[in-house]
């Protein structure tokens, strides 16, 4: 790809940037939330046109018009969030566009063979004719790489491939990937990891602000490999010397939250879940992809039922009737989808910002615009939301920025307890330690916080104490100073055939 | 800021241009003998004029960032506006046509016709917001129409539907109709909002239900089935009442319906844009998901948005009834489709969360126009059909491009 440049309504999103993906190789992109890295592939896949650059395919100029244009050139795209047709099998799935067949008749059993020899290829042990809305994210994946390697792609885009995978799932992910790569497929590898990019990539290119950086080869001629601190200095155009700020102030001894042997009404989601929770005290929730750690904070806000235990929130009983009723009693939950359960996309910053406090703006119903505008703003301000206007429609903010949004919303209902999600989740460097910042100065102002997430660093790096979970079960708790992944990793595998004693 | 500056210059120019042209031609037109030529041209000419130099008064200075955003190159303006234009056209065409076209009266008898096409649309929109449909929407007009009609009829009319009824007061019946439909309307609300049905089926049973009930009623003895007639002057003096009737020679009056139209508008737009309720309408339709966490309760809301859509549709029944003069069970049938295809016309989105209430008027004229325009220069009935599924059609396909960006 050469000089790219496309334009969108008042923002250069690409300005003339280079792409250069050897065969048989794995190029990882790399660069801040809103650098413009899915823009430059929505250009190869054809789904946004370019407004200028051409792009090259094998020595050759591709004009690129649409989705189907580039899967016949041989470029495949997996991306961050999938969306299976949940009620049809997986195979169909595989195959969807391009059923096997004569006519316009499918040829089921063709079908099934075929996917089955690709499972077995990719090592999947999946059946073809399982409904793909009971499939897991990594074996959704999984579906779509089969799919790209079943049209004989040459290239296959992965937008965040790990960003819902647990380690052995991204171990399993990597194997394939090296194999595919031997066979001369080449990857294009989006993510925000380092540690994984330098893994398994070959050359980095990096992006900042819709321009390009550079690309580097991950390991130079005399062998040496490029350090994370460098691509982090390319990424941000700065030094970063602490990945966290530091923590001021120790939890105090009051205890806000004590939650006692609660269960799911369903037997495989959260059972006896019990700890306590301390005023200004950040509690980290770990464990692997179905430790059901989501669930149960779902439950926690009302989103979903709870069969049997106790809840006490300052002392008195608290029973999670609906989302609005855990909003009164001070709980925010900031959730794991932000796309799903979090933006409104066609609606505006603004009633981003202030929809789950609009009872405050209220007199009878009758909204206090102003004054809604002027909190807003200063919310908004505050978190150093990066926007021409509040009336700019959500969905055009970068990742990073939507959060920040949906975190603003969170802070206008002065809750006491926040409950974060994975709150910094496909999130660039930046704005993940701006985010940190936010949940310090909250803890400072005598909030406090239950964050659930799947980076090791993060969650040792943020947390007072620890909690890990496996299968619905809580398996251990960590105090700060003996925290190390080996730990948490030993209590987040943990399974019940184990016969190992909790630790 | 040139850009702005510029387009408010635009407007006042042209505002300033049309109101002179109307008030020389006012003034010229008789001795110039074009009285039978341009009839009430300058009049229109005069509202455009000054519609327009307001417009360009009132304009927002916009920050520079936003005018750049919004600096819009001609062939949007077209696409944004083509049925607006479309209906131009039209009406040009008409005009040259049929001179007689140009007449305060006729734009008077368009208002009137479409005030309570206007109202049950305002009514639909809020289900059309939340990514859902209300078919019993007609039905819910004929059966406000019914029981407020048998309610109102005179003491000497010989075939009355309750014979010992004294003579109510009339706000009585109008509070009984639109209750009924109320409950219906929470009946719909209540199947959407706790069984998660899709308003179409939820709707669509209830329609049927509605239309057996008010049969059932309608078919009451003495009455069994008979049209309702004999409509006290008080009723409807409601729908028929014209204001300033014969201010000056010739002036047919302004229908009652058409301030009444007014208000409700102002009351919807109101509701929509400052309230609560209105701003959790437009977030469950833009991702009901996320309205769940954020502690909007959605029951509550959807409750209310059926009830709400209810009670309009039950208004516009009664000034049905008052409008006729009378009712059967069959009033209202399939006005809901019309009022669909005017709220999309008027940019509603189906997949909820897209609406406002100008564009709703302008999707109601729209229709209004066209229908009265093509009858005034008598296009047969089955042509206005097939040009009434076109208008449909491209405006959506129109519509849609908007949102697809490429």
């Amino acid at each position: 790809m050469k000089n790219i440049t496309k334009t969108f309504p008042g923002v250069k999103a690409l300005d003339n940037v280079n792409l250069n993906v050897r065969k048989g190789t794995v190029h990882a992109l790399m660069g801040e939330n809103g650098a413009g890295k899915s823009t430059l592939m929505k250009c190869l896949f054809g789904i946004y046109e370019p407004d200028g650059g051409e792009i090259y395919l094998e020595g050759q100029k591709a004009s690129i018009h649409s989705a189907r244009q580039a899967m016949d050139k041989g470029i495949a795209m997996v991306h961050q969030e999938l969306h299976p047709i949940r009620f049809r099998s997986v195979m169909e799935n595989v195959y969807l566009g391009r059923f096997p067949g004569h006519l316009g008749v499918v040829d089921h059993k063709a079908m099934y063979e075929k996917t089955k020899a690709l499972f077995n290829d990719l090592e999947l042990d999946v059946d073809p004719l399982a409904l793909a809305g009971e499939q897991s994210a990594a074996i959704l994946q999984m579906m779509e790489i089969a799919r790209a390697v079943d049209m004989k792609a040459k290239i296959i885009i992965l937008d965040e491939p790990t960003s819902s995978l647990s380690d052995r799932e991204v171990e399993h992910l990597f194997k394939i990937i090296n194999r595919l790569r031997a066979q001369g497929v080449a990857f294009i590898y989006i993510s925000h990891k380092m540690k994984e990019i330098l893994e398994i990539s070959d050359e980095i290119t990096v992006m900042r602000d819709g321009t390009y950086v550079g690309t580097w080869p991950v390991t130079d001629e005399k062998g040496e490999k490029l350090t994370i601190d460098f691509i982090i200095k390319q990424m941000v155009g700065r030094e970063m010397t602490n990945q966290f700020p530091p923590r001021e102030g120790k939890p105090t001894d009051e205890v806000i939250l004590k939650v006692e042997k609660v269960c799911s009404p369903l037997k495989k989601s959260f059972q006896n879940v019990s700890f306590e929770l301390h005023r200004q005290e950040i509690l980290g929730i770990g464990g692997l992809v179905g430790a059901q750690r989501t669930e149960f904070v779902e439950a926690l806000f009302g989103l979903r039922g709870i069969a049997s235990g106790d809840i006490l929130l300052n002392g008195a009983s608290y029973a999670a009737k609906s989302p609005g009723f855990a909003k009164s009693r001070g709980l925010a939950l900031l959730t794991e989808e932000r796309r799903a359960t979090g933006i409104f996309g066609i609606l505006p910053i603004l009633e981003n910002t202030v929809i789950a406090n609009q009872r405050n703006y209220a007199s009878f119903g009758i909204l206090n615009d102003r004054k809604r505008a002027v909190d807003a703003d200063e919310e908004c301000k505050k978190l150093n939301v990066k926007t021409p206007s509040l009336n700019t429609l959500i969905q055009n903010l970068s990742g990073g920025n939507q959060q920040k949004v949906l975190i603003a919303r969170w802070l206008l209902t002065n809750s006491d307890i926040l409950i974060l999600d994975e709150p910094t989740r496909g999130i660039d460097v930046g704005a993940k330690y701006e985010i940190y910042n936010i949940m310090l100065e909250q803890i400072a102002q005598g909030k406090s916080i239950i964050m659930i997430s799947s980076e090791m660093p993060e969650l040792m790096g943020m947390s007072d104490r620890i909690m890990v979970m496996c299968e619905g079960r809580v398996t251990g708790f960590l105090n700060k100073g003996e925290y190390s992944q080996e730990k948490i990793m030993a209590l987040a595998t943990q399974f019940a055939d184990h016969t190992k004693p909790a630790a | 800021m040139a850009n702005t500056s510029k387009s408010k210059r635009l407007f006042t120019t042209a505002g300033i241009v049309f109101l002179a042209l109307g008030i020389i031609l006012y003034f010229a037109k008789a001795p110039l003998g074009l009285n039978r030529k341009i009839y009430d041209l300058p009049v229109f000419l005069i509202i455009i004029g000054v519609c327009f130099a307001l417009k360009g008064f009132m304009a927002k200075e916009k920050t520079e960032e936003e005018a750049a955003l919004s600096g819009k190159t001609f062939s949007e303006f077209l696409t944004n506006n083509a049925i607006l234009l479309a209906m131009l056209v039209l009406v040009v065409v008409i005009c040259i046509l049929q001179p007689r076209f140009m007449q305060i009266r006729v734009a008077l008898d368009i208002l009137t016709q479409s005030s309570t096409k206007l109202i049950m649309a305002l009514g639909i929109c809020f289900t059309l917001l939340i990514a859902g449909t209300d078919l019993s929407a007609g039905r819910m007009v004929g059966l406000a129409a019914v029981v407020s009609a048998s309610m109102m009829q005179t003491a000497t009319y010989a075939n009355r539907f309750f014979p010992e009824l004294p003579q109510v007061q009339v706000w009585m019946p109008i509070i009984i109709a639109i209750l009924a439909c109320m409950v219906f309307g929470a009946l719909n609300g209540f199947l959407v909002a706790k069984y998660d049905m899709h308003p179409f089926i939820a709707t669509l049973a209830v329609q049927v239900i509605i239309y057996g009930a008010c049969s059932l009623y309608f078919d009451m003895p003495p009455n069994n089935s008979q049209p309702i007639g004999g409509i006290r002057p008080d009723f409807a003096a409601l729908g028929q009442m014209r204001l300033f009737n014969g201010l000056y020679k010739g002036f047919p009056g302004i229908s009652i319906l058409i301030p009444i139209a007014l208000v409700i508008c102002v009351i919807i737009w109101f509701i929509l844009n400052k309230t609560v309720f209105g701003k959790n309408v437009y977030a469950i339709g833009g991702n009901r998901e996320a309205a769940v966490v954020a502690g909007i309760n959605v029951f509550r809301n959807i409750m209310g948005i059926f009830i709400l859509a209810s009670c309009l549709y039950g208004i516009a029944g009664v000034l049905e009834a008052a409008r006729t003069a009378g009712a059967t069970n069959n009033y209202g049938n399939g006005y809901e489709l019309d009022a669909i295809a005017a709220c999309v016309v008027g940019g509603v989105s189906l997949n909820g969360g897209i609406g406002k209430v100008g564009g709703i008027i302008m999707g109601v004229l729209i229709f209004t126009i066209i229908q009265y325009g093509l009858q005034f220069i008598n296009v047969s009935p089955m042509w206005q059909q097939v040009i009434k599924g076109v208008i449909i059609a491209v405006a959506v396909a129109i519509d849609l491009t908007k949102y697809r960006r490429k």
